[in-house]
């Protein structure tokens, strides 16, 4: 390479760092530097208090419950979606009864594709207005409407899905897992085509049923796929904010009393409605490390011996 | 490839310059601007080099001809058509020209510019992203507004402009003893009806719970709701039990819950039996069916549908439900009926203001500001908002003859004829974000049946001595 050149990709990779240092890291350090003191929002005046706002977060029952809340969101939001996913993907792609080696998709593969996926091209926020007018309170929804049809209620005693203390997080899970599906269906799908179908006509030669050559085929050879799908639903686990503000009740979600409340939805309740910016800056460092960690355990715990084909 | 300058080697190329320059620009904006957002000090260059007009009994602050002023209101219920009227009115006297935002999104826009020690001029603060107010205060990014309510009023300059507004009404700005927000418009809150719906089934406006009970259960045999409730925001509900405790308590029960007295709740007679009532409510099934689980629009279009009696709800009901509400509705507005034994009439209604107006205490065109501010409390001004926003200010006869009520804001101008001087107005919710909430969350609790009345108190009273724990909450008090 000639001197100028030099020049010219240092130039270029200068740009990049320079800006990810700018609007990544330094947000990152300045919210470390602000947990460690009494700001509260709006001017510059506040005054440093060490790890007080630490302290007071692991007495706070509140933030507790909602780490609690998002544990639960990281544990059954990525086992549910993907094996839903899988299942439906492999059908899609090998549940067929082909006569012509038993490894193509069920009838009508293409179109079912397309209308799993459909759900991923809705934001957040119409998702929110529309599972809003499927779990609505009175017979006006979409649920008690059926449920009233059906009998099973009574029109007097609706029931208040996202009302219900037990029920709420169970009602945002189906939200997540209904929007994202679809995504990994398409995701899983493509990973599956391709794989080499001699493999599977080898293993139908040698007698394996369908749930044999999922097991022994097709799952550890799309193990890249399901490892990347786990992390990314576990960062949307972690963060859940926009259903869970607008769809629950209170200020920025969390209702009822609490028991949807999430580790961002309290954040940004202490950030702007109570005036407590330091303390919620406090949070956000907590969330960084959490989600950090999640995603470091999940490609560790998922980390297989790569298979080639 | 084709040799461009960039290529030979003497000096600087065009196109490392362009390079180069792109760089240091994307670095230097961020940084410039982090760097003036951390700046804590030298906001006080307000207004320094500014030409300043002479200060007169009809230009008590000093404005100066051809300003400017920064003017920011939430665009909600009530629009923004009026500021833009009085913004045209504004220039035309003095000459001065208005930048105008009307926003939803409140702290999102502002929250950088307090932060930075740049806000606008005049803000209404207002909406489900209001800056809350104590906050602000807290901050000290708030002026005292003493200056413009003792200024002379521009109707009649023999007297001053806090004499000319309906008494009572500056309360609700207070914090930690000085007025900062001017809460613009006259509100009150009770219950609502349906003309319609009543004369159909030969009922009349309850003054007693027993009446009010009956009335609740006869609806409810005939599948209509008693009460309906915006329960997906417990504030409504809140207005309930909160009013039925000071009217049956008196003013001394509804200010040792602002002043977090350590028996305002536990310990209450009147708080006792006023979630007692409310819940009565509950058990027997009168509320209207899922309204629990309801927002405000959808719980308020269902009552307009004739589904439930009674909601409770604020003076702007009537402006928000417009388009929902049936042309023979007849929307009217009733004070909370009484408890047995209250201490205040059955006229009494919670009564003050909404919608406050701040001058930040940072801003730069003060004295534009604080005139903006006294027009607003002009009869011409306040006239140009009932006009555009179908609302009353809190200016006494601020409305001129010639405009014409809807029904249900006519009702509320009755209905505080009546109450005359038998009005109350809680603070806490202005000055205790953190208490106002758990308080909300523990009438979700008790609306939904989860929990009873003395978990209720129990609850609220925890919250109160929460709050009173606080070492700011020290300088709010009030008499």
């Amino acid at each position: 390479m000639r001197k100028g050149q030099y020049q010219f990709v240092t130039g270029f990779l200068f740009i990049p760092v320079a800006l990810y240092l700018v609007f990544v890291i330094w947000p990152y350090i300045q919210t470390i530097g602000y947990s460690l003191t009494d700001w509260k929002g709006q001017s510059q005046t506040f005054s440093f208090v060490g790890l007080d706002n630490y302290v007071a977060l692991f007495q706070d029952d509140v933030f507790l419950g909602a780490v609690w809340h998002n544990i639960l969101f990281l544990v059954f939001i990525p086992v549910i979606t993907i094996l839903l996913a899988l299942f439906f993907a492999f059908m899609v792609n090998a549940g067929g009864r082909s006569r012509a080696g038993g490894v193509a998709g069920v009838s009508g593969s293409k179109f079912y594709k397309v209308v799993y996926f459909f759900p991923q091209v809705l934001s957040l926020a119409i998702l929110a207005v529309l599972f809003g007018a499927v779990y609505r309170s009175d017979t006006g929804g979409m649920l008690n409407g059926l449920l009233l049809k059906l009998g099973l209620i009574d029109a007097a005693e609706p029931i208040e899905w996202l009302n219900e203390p037990d029920f709420v997080l169970w009602a945002l899970m189906a939200v997540v897992v209904w929007h994202g599906v679809g995504f990994y269906l398409v995701l899983f799908s493509a990973a599956m085509q391709s794989i080499p179908r001699d493999i599977y006509e080898a293993a139908l030669i040698d007698g394996a049923g369908r749930a044999q050559s999922f097991f022994r085929i097709t799952l550890p050879l799309l193990w890249d796929s399901v490892q990347t799908a786990w992390v990314y639903l576990g960062i949307v686990a972690m963060d859940m904010f926009v259903l869970v503000s607008t769809m629950t009740s209170g200020d920025y979600g969390g209702g009822p009393d609490h028991h949807s409340e999430t580790m961002s939805t309290v954040m940004m309740r202490n950030f702007l409605y109570f005036g407590k910016s330091g303390y919620a800056c406090a949070m956000g460092v907590v969330m960084l490390l959490l989600t950090l960690i999640v995603s470091v355990v999940t490609l560790r715990a998922t980390r297989r011996e790569r298979l080639e084909f | 490839m084709g040799s461009t300058s960039a290529q030979n080697h003497e000096g600087l190329g065009r196109r490392d310059l362009i390079k180069r320059s792109a760089a240091l620009g994307l670095i230097a904006v961020p940084t410039m601007s982090f760097l003036s957002a951390c700046a804590s000090s030298g906001g006080d260059d307000a207004g320094k080099d500014k030409p300043k007009g002479e200060k007169t009994k009809d230009n008590p602050f000093g404005v100066a001809k051809g300003g400017k002023i920064d003017v920011v209101v939430f665009k909600g219920g009530y629009g923004d058509d009026y500021a833009k009227a009085w913004e045209a009115s504004f220039n035309k006297k003095w000459d001065i020209t208005a930048t105008h935002t009307g926003t939803q999104e409140i702290t999102g826009k502002l929250q950088p510019r307090f932060n930075a020690g740049n806000p606008p001029d005049i803000v209404d603060d207002s909406g489900a992203q209001k800056i809350k107010i104590d906050v602000l205060a807290k901050n000290g990014q708030l002026l005292d507004l003493a200056e413009v309510l003792d200024a002379p009023s521009v109707d009649d300059p023999a007297k001053k402009v806090r004499d000319t507004l309906i008494p009572g009404t500056i309360d609700a700005g207070l914090q930690e003893g000085k007025v900062v927000a001017l809460n613009y418009i006259y509100t009150v809150w009770g219950l609502w009806y349906s003309g319609k719906l009543f004369k159909e089934k030969g009922w009349t406006e309850p003054k007693t719970w027993d009446e009010f009970m009956a009335i609740c259960k006869e609806a409810t045999a005939q599948g209509i709701g008693g009460l309906a409730h915006q329960g997906k925001y417990p504030y409504y509900i809140n207005v309930a039990i909160m009013d039925l405790i000071a009217k049956k308590g008196g003013l001394d029960a509804m200010k040792a819950i602002d002043n977090l007295d350590p028996k305002a709740f536990v310990g209450s007679a009147a708080a006792k039996e006023a979630v007692e009532a409310v819940y009565e409510l509950v058990e027997k099934g009168y509320l209207m069916a899922g309204t629990n689980g309801l927002t405000h629009t959808e719980s308020q279009t269902r009552w307009n549908q004739y589904k439930a009696a009674f909601i409770t709800c604020g003076s702007w009901l009537e402006n928000e439900q417009l388009k929902q509400t049936p042309a023979d509705f007849d929307m009217k507005f009733m004070p909370m009926p009484l408890l047995p034994g209250s201490a205040m009439p059955y006229e009494a209604i919670r009564a003050g203001s909404g919608e406050p107006f701040i001058i930040p205490s940072k801003a730069k065109n003060l004295a534009e500001a604080k005139e903006f501010m006294r027009m607003m409390l002009s009869k011409e001004w306040s006239t140009l908002f009932a006009k555009e926003a179908n609302s009353l200010t809190i200016l006494a006869d601020g409305v001129d003859p010639s405009v014409k009520l809807r029904p249900g804001t006519q009702s509320t101008v009755v209905a505080s004829k009546a109450a005359g001087t038998n009005t109350f107005r809680y603070l806490y919710t202005e000055w205790y974000s953190e208490m106002d909430t758990e308080i909300q969350n523990a009438s979700n609790e008790l609306m939904a049946k989860r929990i009873q009345p003395a978990e209720w108190l129990k609850r609220a009273q925890a919250a109160v001595d929460k709050a009173a724990k606080d070492p700011a909450s020290k300088k709010n008090h009030r008499d």
